[in-house]
């Protein structure tokens, strides 16, 4: 400590070394903790994941995807909906009963909490929608994503 | 830098700076919030609730600026003991939990309509609520601080370091644990998000940014006073004490 008080500068370097070296420290413990619960701590799956590796049925997941199109039936009784969930590589049957959010058409995100059925067909007790990072105008609706995408491009 | 370690030299800049980015971040958040709010379209699939963007990000990206800001006046206060670091953190702090506050409110709000929950426990919002108890907990911190080890700061410059861990956290959390929130969709050199959306809102990033710059130049000078106060008053006992 002696030289340290010696001279004012070398205390401010010391001081600057320790504080970067705790902080790259601090950074590294975190990152490598949420990189490590990266996967347990979401319970969400997307369908290649569940059609790869199923949770045991009965234990509550969250699924992640898009509706697909031409799949949404309802059900005689009205309130019971029939729909796929798909992410482009694989699709899942869900099954739902209740009301569902506005933004939940044929086409949009969705995720489904609920459990995996015996048979296979996911067994949802809540819809909630999924927007993505897209926002396009009003005005660009009645196109088909790619167009809309490609108009986007343009006019940047 | 140390040029600024003047407290008076500070005050002279403070003193035009800060109605300058007040005014001027008035002027172009309201420019920017009409503009979003009646004149940008529709989204295609939220309809006009999308409008709610106009203030839950620059809420959003100012809540975590206000911890970077704490953060990088810790980290001078560690290595060079700046005498303004302290106070440019704790004027940060108020700002910061205040704009943390409506981005969780706001995105609460559009959370409704858009996914059809107030709430969800998902990784962006879980991490942004700590966010806000991170502040809570700093500006107590602070409070005790002065009171405990008279100025020192020690403590909460500390809490302020380790607390910036949270931010990155923030920012990756819909990458890391993709489930509720969407991914970013404005990311360096790159926007998924239509120019007719994307220009008001940076317009409105703009103008919180200079108004939240604004509040923290006021809060520092203000700060300032309060302590100049207390060092009068405490000579003006000393004398008398002396003089008795």
């Amino acid at each position: 400590m002696a030289t340290v008080a010696k001279s004012p500068i070398k205390a401010k370097h010391q001081r600057l070394v320790l504080l970067i070296v705790a902080l790259v420290v601090l950074i590294g413990a975190a990152l490598l903790a949420a990189w490590a619960l990266r996967n347990q701590a979401s319970y969400f799956y997307v369908p290649s994941e569940i059609v790869a590796r199923p949770p045991e049925p009965g234990r509550a997941v969250r699924l992640g995807g898009m509706v697909e199109k031409g799949s949404l039936k309802t059900a005689a009784d009205g309130v019971t909906i029939n729909f796929a969930v798909q992410d482009g590589k694989a699709r899942v049957p869900v099954t739902f009963k209740g009301i569902v959010p506005s933004l939940f058409v044929e086409g949009s995100g969705v995720v489904a909490e609920g459990k995996m059925g015996t048979d296979g067909t996911f067994v949802a007790d809540n819809l909630l929608a999924k927007h993505d990072e897209n926002y396009v105008p009003r005005e660009m609706q009645d196109m088909s994503r790619e167009q809309a995408q490609k108009v986007m491009q343009e006019t940047k | 830098m140390h040029g600024f370690a003047n407290p008076a030299r500070f005050l002279r800049i403070a003193r035009w700076l800060m109605p300058l980015c007040m005014g001027t971040g008035l002027v172009v958040a309201f420019a920017a919030l009409g503009w979003g709010l009646f004149v940008a379209p529709a989204e295609r699939l939220q309809g006009e609730t999308v409008r709610i963007v106009y203030l839950h990000v620059p809420a959003a990206w100012l809540g975590m600026a206000g911890w970077m800001g704490i953060a990088g006046a810790s980290f001078t206060e560690l290595v060079w003991r700046h005498p303004l670091a302290a106070i440019a953190a704790k004027a940060c702090a108020v700002p910061g939990a205040v704009f943390t506050a409506v981005c969780l409110l706001t995105g609460s709000l559009w959370g409704r309509p858009a996914w059809g929950t107030w709430w969800v426990w998902d990784g962006r919002l879980t991490s942004m609520l700590v966010l806000l108890f991170l502040y809570f907990g700093w500006m107590a911190l602070s409070q005790a601080s002065e009171a405990a080890d008279g100025g020192q700061n020690r403590a909460p410059a500390i809490f302020g370091l380790v607390g910036a861990v949270n931010v990155p956290i923030i920012h990756y959390s819909v990458i890391w644990w993709n489930s509720q929130h969407q991914p970013p969709s404005i990311t360096v050199g790159k926007s998924a998000m239509s120019g007719d959306f994307l220009v008001p809102l940076l317009a409105a990033m703009l103008g919180f940014t200079l108004i939240f710059a604004g509040v923290v130049l006021a809060r520092m000078r203000a700060i300032l006073a309060e302590q100049q106060a207390e060092a009068r008053l405490r000579r003006k006992a000393r004398a008398e004490v002396e003089a008795f």
